[in-house]
C-alpha cells in the first residue's frame, strides 16, 4: 500500500505523485472525499488514475492511498435480484446508507449483505481430496438458483472440517489441510473483473438459445455459448430486443448490464421482472436475474468498468454449471468510455478518436463468452451467451465500434429505422442480418420437433429475398406486370412479415411464442402457399383465391394472440385452407372477373 | 480571507490559465475582476500542479494578463433558490434581471446536481393530456418523461411548445405545477413569444424564466440549462410540485460547448463536437423524472434545431440516444399549412406503454395507435408509388389507404395551435379514420376491441 499525493485533476482523470510502490490496475482511495479510483497509467512516482465518482472540488495536495487490491468483484451468495452499480456497490444499500436519493459520493459499501444467513449445506465429507473448482456445498439462493461454493482458483487441499446450517458470508465454513498449513474459507471469493475466469476447456456450442422471439429463433438463431451484435440507430427497439431476451430466453441465470443508457429503463426492470413469470421454471424471472446499472449520468470511468464487473459475475455462474445469458445495453457507451479516458491521457487517437486498441478490447469482451467445461474435478458444462447492443453515430454501422464487433460476434441482428417507425416490431432487418449458427440450430430443432425445420427456414428466408426483388419491379412498372404466381408470393411474403416476424412485445401473449407454436405459426403460412400454388396448377386465379381466402387468411393473421394452450386452433387453420381452397376451385372462375 | 492572484499568464478563446495558484480544486467557482472594476465569473476546468485552467463564461474581451484580479471561491457554480423564484426572470447564470427586488434564499445548491441513484427513481407512467392528438394518442407524454422536439430551422416549434405548456393537464387538476423556461441563445423576438405567451395564460405567474439570449455571452449557455434545472429539481422534489421544463435552443449549448472543446485542443468528434458530448447531455437530460418520497416531478421538453433538417447531426442524434423519445417537426406537412406539422412515423414516446390504456386513457389506445401507425405508413408509401406509375397502378386496398391517409393528415394532425382536443375525442377520431380501411386490414386491433368499437355491418 502506498500513499501520494495529487498532483492533477481533469474529470474523470487524476495524477499522484509519490505513488513508485504503487501498481498498475490498483485500487485507491482519491482525495479527503476517498473516491474510488484505478490506477491505469503509471510514469516514474506518478499514477494516472481513472476516479469512479465525480471529482468536482477535488484538488492538488489532496492525498491518494492504494488499496493494494485489482478492481474485483465479490463473489458468493446474494447477488441475484440485486441491482448493483458499475463497481458492485448494491443501489438499494447505497439509498438506505446515505438516506438520499442521490450518488452520494466516497461511499463504501460492502457489495455483499454482511448479516444475512444463508443455509449451507455441505456436499463433500470431511478427508476428501479438494482442488480449485471442486463443489463444497450449496445454498439455495432463490427458488430456482442454487448456488454452489466453489474452492478458489489456485487452492488445493484436502477437506478437514466443514459446516453445515446457517452462516454469513464471512464466517468459515470449511477448512482445508493444504501445502501451507490449514486454511479456512468463507463463501466469498474475489475475483479481479478484468481478467477471465480460467476453465478447463471450450467447447463448440451446440444447442440454441430459445429467445421466444420468433424472427430471432427462427431466422437468426444464436447459440448457447455464442455472442450476438444488435445495432441500430436510436429508437430501433435495441432495448426492448434485450429485455425480451432477458425475460425469456431458456437459460438459468441472466445478467443484464445497463451500461451508459437511461436510469427509467432500469427503473422498468426493477418494477417488471419481479411480476413475470419464466416459462421455464414458472417463477419470477428476478430470481434469476442479476443487474448491474451505470447509467448516462453517472460517472463514466465506471461505466466503463461495469461490463467486466458484468461479464465476472456471468463467468462465475456459469462455472457452477449453469448456462447463463449477459446483456450489455450499450456497448458503444462503454467505448466512449474507453475514448474519454484514452483522450485525457493523451494516448494517439485511431479511427473516430478510439484508442487504437478499442478492437482488442472488443474481442477480449466477446471471448469471455463461450461453452466450458469448468475447472474442478468433475468438470461442469456452463455456458455464456453474450449480447451486446451497438448504438452507431447517426445510425451508421460503418463505425467502429459496430465493426470491431462484427468481427467477433456471429449473429448480427441489424435493427432497421424504417421497420421501426412503420412499427415494425422487432425492427430485425430480415434481408441483411445473419446467424453463422443457423444451420447448426436448424438441425437441433427439426431433430426435436421431428419436422423439417431447416427446409421451412429456407425457403422462408428466399421468399422474403424473391419479396424483395419483386417489390423493385413494382415500383418500377406496377403490379400488373407481376405473374400469378409472383403476386401470390408478394401476399404470402407478407403474412411472413406482418404475421409472423412482427411481434409485439407489449402483449400478454405475443410477448413470448415457444419452439412448438412458432413451428405451427410458420406452418399454417407456408401450408397457404403451398395449398393456393396448388389451386393455380389446378386453374384458380389470383382474384379468386384471394376472395375466397379472406375469412383464413385474417385467422393468420391472428394466429399470434392465440395463447400456447389452445395451439390446436391454429392447428385447425390447416384444415380451412384445404376446404376454402377447394371451394374456390369448385366455384372455379364464376366470379372471376368481377 | 480569500487569496487574490494577479497570475494570469495565458488567455485563449473562452480560456484562461492562472499560475501559482494553491489549495484550488476541479470544478471550483472563480471571481474575475478586470482592471475596469467589472466582475465575471469562471470555473476550474482542469487542475495541475500550481496551474489552473479557467472557463471564462462571459468571455475573454478586454481581459488583461497583468491586471485582472483572480480569486477561488471555494465552492462550486451555485444557484439561490427560494419559493419566490415563481414568476421571476433571470439571467443565463441564475442572476435576478427582471428589476425586482433580490432574491431571499432559502438555499444555494450546486448547478451540476447529482446522479440520480436509478433505484430511487419512480417510472413515469401518469399521462399528460396535450389536447394534441398526435401526442397523446401517438406519442404520448408522461409526467417525469424527457421528450425534446426536433425541429428545422423556421418551423413552428415554439407555437407546439407554447401550445403543451397551454394545454398541458393531469386528471388529477389540484396539484401545484410550475413552467420552468430557459432560453439559451435564442432571439428576443423567440423568447419575446414565450413571454407573451405565458403573460395571455397567465402561466407568467408560475413560471421560472432564465434568459440567455442570442447576443448574451455564449459560454454562459453551458450554465443556463444547469440553472433552470436546479430550479426544477428544487421546486419538484423539495416543494412537491409537478415541473415543466422547457430549454430551447439545445443546439446553442452544444455549440458552446464545443467552442470550449476546440480552445482546450481535444480530440474531436464527429463535426468537431468532442467526444464526450454524448455524456455531458446526459447530464442535462437524466434530471428529469420521478424520485420515490417525492410528490413532484420533473418533465422536460428540450428543443432543438437540427442543422439542416439532417437527423442523424450529432446534436439530434447523441440527443435521441439519451431522451425517452422524440417529436419531429416535418418540414412538408409545414409547407402544406398543417398546424402543428407532426411527423408522426419518426417520432415516438419510449414510455407511452405504461402510461396508457385501460384506466390511465382507454383500452383502445394502443392498438389503435398501432394500427395508425403501421396504416399511415402504407399509405404513404402508396402515395409515393402513385406519383411515380399514377393513380391507376394503385390496387383498391392501396387507394384505401390513400385516403386514409390524406383524412389523417388533413383532419387529425391538422388541429390547429388552439384546438384542445380531450383523448376521447381524439380516440374517436382515430376510429372514425380507421373506418377508411377494410376490417380485415386492421390487424393490430383484436377482435372483441373490433366488435365493440366499430360494430359489423356499420
Ligand atoms: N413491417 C413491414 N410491413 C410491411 N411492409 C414492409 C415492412 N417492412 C418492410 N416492408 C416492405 O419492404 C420494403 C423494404 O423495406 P425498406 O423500407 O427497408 O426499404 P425501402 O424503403 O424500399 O428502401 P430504402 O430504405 O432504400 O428507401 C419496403 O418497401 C416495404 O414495402
Ligand atoms: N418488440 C416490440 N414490440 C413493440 N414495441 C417495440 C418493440 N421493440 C421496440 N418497440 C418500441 O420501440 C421503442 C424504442 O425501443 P428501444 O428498445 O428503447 O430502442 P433503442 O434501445 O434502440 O433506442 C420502445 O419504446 C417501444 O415503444
Ligand atoms: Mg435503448
Ligand atoms: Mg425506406
Amino acid at each position: 500500500m502506498s500513499k501520494g499525493t495529487i498532483v492533477s485533476v481533469s474529470g474523470p482523470l487524476v495524477t499522484a505523485s509519490g505513488m513508485e510502490t504503487a501498481n498498475i490496475q490498483d485500487i485507491c482511495r482519491v482525495g479527503e472525499l476517498g473516491l474510488i479510483g484505478e490506477i491505469i497509467e503509471m510514469r516514474g512516482d506518478v499514477a494516472s488514475i481513472q476516479v469512479y465518482e465525480e471529482t468536482s472540488m477535488v484538488g492538488p495536495g489532496e492525498t491518494v492511498e492504494t488499496t493494494g487490491e485489482a478492481l474485483s468483484v465479490e463473489l458468493a451468495p446474494g447477488m441475484i435480484s440485486q441491482m448493483f452499480d458499475g463497481i458492485q456497490r448494491p443501489l438499494d444499500e447505497f439509498m438506505e446508507k446515505t438516506q438520499s436519493n442521490y450518488l452520494e459520493r466516497g461511499m463504501t459499501i460492502a457489495p455483499l449483505n454482511r448479516d444475512k444467513k444463508w443455509e449451507f449445506v455441505p456436499s463433500v465429507e470431511v478427508g476428501t481430496d479438494l482442488t480449485e473448482g471442486d463443489i463444497v456445498g450449496t445454498v439455495q439462493e432463490t427458488n430456482v438458483i442454487e448456488h454452489r461454493i466453489m474452492v478458489p482458483y489456485g487452492v488445493k487441499g484436502k477437506l478437514k472440517s466443514i459446516e453445515t446450517g446457517s452462516f454469513t458470508v464471512t464466517d468459515t465454513i470449511y477448512v482445508l489441510e493444504t501445502d501451507q498449513g490449514d486454511k479456512e474459507f468463507t463463501m466469498i471469493q474475489k475475483w479481479p473483473v478484468r481478467q477471465g475466469r480460467p476453465i478447463a476447456e471450450k467447447l463448440n456450442p451446440v444447442e440454441p438459445l430459445i429467445t421466444g422471439q420468433r424472427v430471432i429463433d427462427t431466422l437468426f438463431p444464436v447459440a448457447k455459448g455464442g455472442a450476438a451484435a444488435v445495432p441500430g440507430p436510436f429508437g430501433a427497439g435495441k432495448t426492448v430486443v434485450q429485455h425480451q431476451i432477458a425475460k425469456w430466453a431458456d437459460v438459468d441465470l441472466v445478467v443484464y448490464v445497463g451500461c451508459g443508457e437511461r436510469g427509467n429503463e432500469m427503473t422498468d426492470v426493477i418494477n417488471e421482472f419481479p411480476e413475470l413469470i419464466d416459462p421455464n421454471t414458472g417463477e419470477s424471472i428476478m430470481a434469476r436475474t442479476v443487474l448491474i446499472a451505470n447509467t448516462s449520468n453517472m460517472p463514466v470511468a465506471a461505466r466503463e468498468a461495469s461490463i467486466y464487473t458484468g461479464i465476472t459475475i456471468a463467468e462465475y455462474f456459469r462455472d457452477m454449471g449453469y448456462s447463463v445469458a449477459i446483456m450489455a445495453d450499450s456497448t458503444s457507451r462503454w467505448a466512449e468510455a474507453l475514448r474519454e479516458m484514452s483522450g485525457r491521457l493523451e494516448e494517439m487517437p485511431g479511427d473516430e478518436g478510439y484508442p487504437a486498441y478499442l478492437g482488442s478490447r472488443i474481442a477480449e469482451y466477446y471471448e469471455r463468452a463461450g461453452k466450458v467445461v469448468s475447472l474442478g474435478s468433475t468438470g461442469r458444462e456452463g455456458s455464456i451467451t453474450a449480447i451486446g447492443a451497438v448504438s452507431p453515430p447517426g445510425g451508421d454501422t460503418s463505425e467502429p465500434v459496430t465493426q470491431n464487433t462484427l468481427r467477433v460476434a456471429k449473429v448480427f441482428w441489424g435493427l432497421d429505422s424504417s421497420l421501426a417507425q412503420r412499427r415494425h416490431f422487432p425492427s430485425i432487418n430480415w434481408l441483411n442480418s445473419y446467424s453463422l449458427y443457423s444451420n447448426d440450430m436448424n438441425s437441433f430443432v427439426g431433430s426435436k420437433l421431428n419436422v423439417d425445420w431447416s427446409g421451412m427456414v429456407t425457403h422462408t428466408k428466399s421468399l422474403l429475398q424473391d419479396e424483395s426483388e419483386l417489390q423493385e419491379i413494382v415500383r418500377l412498372v406496377g403490379v400488373e406486370s407481376l405473374s400469378e404466381r409472383d403476386r401470390l408470393k408478394l401476399v404470402t411474403a407478407r403474412m411472413v412479415r406482418e404475421d409472423y416476424l412482427q411481434q409485439n412485445a407489449f402483449d400478454d401473449v405475443d410477448t413470448y411464442t415457444s419452439r412448438n407454436k412458432q413451428y405451427e405459426m410458420l406452418n399454417a403460412i407456408l401450408k397457404y402457399q403451398q395449398e393456393a400454388e396448388k389451386a393455380m396448377d389446378l386453374g384458380a386465379y389470383y382474384d379468386e383465391i384471394i376472395k375466397g381466402t379472406e375469412d383464413v387468411r385474417e385467422r393468420i393473421g391472428r394466429m399470434k394472440f392465440v395463447p400456447e394452450e389452445e395451439l390446436s386452433r391454429i392447428q385447425e387453420i390447416n384444415t380451412q385452407i384445404e376446404n376454402d381452397m377447394k371451394v374456390v376451385l369448385e366455384k372455379g372462375g364464376v366470379e372471376s372477373d368481377a | 480571507m480569500l487569496k487574490e492572484y494577479k497570475t494570469v499568464s495565458e488567455i485563449v478563446g473562452p480560456l484562461m490559465t492562472v499560475q501559482g495558484v494553491e489549495g484550488v480544486k476541479f470544478d471550483e467557482l472563480v471571481d474575475i475582476e478586470l482592471q475596469t472594476g467589472e466582475r465575471r465569473r469562471g470555473q476550474v476546468l482542469e487542475i495541475n500542479g500550481d496551474k489552473a485552467v479557467v472557463q471564462l463564461f462571459e468571455g475573454s474581451s478586454g481581459i488583461n494578463l497583468d491586471e485582472t484580479k483572480v480569486r477561488f471561491l471555494g465552492k462550486p457554480l451555485s444557484l439561490d433558490v427560494s419559493e419566490d423564484m415563481i414568476g421571476r426572470t433571470f439571467d443565463g447564470m441564475g442572476r435576478v434581471n427582471d428589476g425586482g427586488p433580490d432574491l431571499i434564499p432559502e438555499k444555494s445548491l450546486d448547478i451540476n446536481g447529482q446522479a440520480i441513484n436509478p433505484i430511487a427513481r419512480e417510472y413515469p407512467d401518469e399521462f399528460i393530456q396535450t389536447g394534441i392528438s398526435t401526442i397523446d394518442h401517438l406519442n404520448t407524454l408522461v409526467r417525469g418523461q424527457k421528450l425534446p422536439v426536433f425541429s428545422g430551422s423556421g418551423l413552428p416549434h415554439k407555437e407546439l411548445a407554447a401550445q403543451i405548456a397551454r394545454q398541458a393537464s393531469v386528471t388529477n387538476k389540484d396539484e401545484k405545477f410550475a413552467v420552468v423556461f430557459a432560453a439559451i441563445g435564442i432571439t428576443f423576438e423567440e423568447a419575446e413569444f414565450f413571454m407573451n405567451d405565458f403573460k395571455e395564460t397567465g402561466a407568467i405567474d408560475r413560471s421560472v424564466l432564465f434568459i440567455n439570449l442570442a447576443n448574451d455571452p455564449a459560454i454562459e449557455r453551458i450554465a443556463t440549462p444547469r440553472m433552470a434545472l436546479t430550479a426544477a429539481e428544487y421546486l419538484a422534489f423539495e416543494k412537491d410540485m409537478h415541473v415543466l421544463v422547457i430549454m430551447t435552443d439545445m443546439t446553442n449549448y452544444a455549440e458552446a460547448l464545443r467552442e470550449i472543446s476546440a480552445a482546450r485542443r481535444e480530440v474531436p468528434g464527429r463535426r468537431g463536437y468532442p467526444g464526450y458530448l454524448y455524456t455531458n447531455l446526459a447530464t442535462l437530460y437524466e434530471r428529469a423524472g420521478r424520485l420515490e418520497g417525492t410528490k413532484g416531478s420533473v418533465t422536460q421538453i428540450p428543443i432543438l434545431t437540427m442543422p439542416e433538417d439532417d437527423i442523424t447531426h450529432p446534436i439530434p442524434d447523441l440527443t435521441g440516444y439519451i431522451t425517452e423519445g422524440q417529436i419531429i417537426l416535418s418540414r412538408e406537412l409545414y409547407n402544406q399549412g398543417y398546424q402543428p406539422p407532426i411527423d408522426v412515423l419518426p417520432s415516438l414516446s419510449r414510455l407511452k406503454d405504461k402510461g396508457t390504456g385501460e384506466g390511465k386513457t382507454r383500452e383502445d389506445h394502443a392498438p389503435t395507435m398501432n394500427q395508425i401507425f403501421s396504416a399511415y405508413a402504407e399509405g404513404k408509401e402508396a402515395k409515393e408509388l402513385s406519383a411515380v406509375l399514377g393513380e391507376a397502378a394503385l390496387s383498391d386496398s392501396d387507394k384505401k389507404y390513400v385516403e386514409f391517409t390524406n383524412k389523417f393528415e388533413k383532419e387529425y394532425v391538422n388541429q390547429g395551435n388552439y384546438t384542445d382536443r380531450s383523448i376521447e375525442e381524439t380516440l374517436d377520431l382515430g376510429w372514425d379514420l380507421l373506418r377508411v380501411l377494410p376490417r380485415p386490414e386492421l390487424k393490430r386491433i383484436k377482435d372483441d376491441m373490433l366488435d365493440k368499437y366499430m360494430p359489423k355491418g356499420e
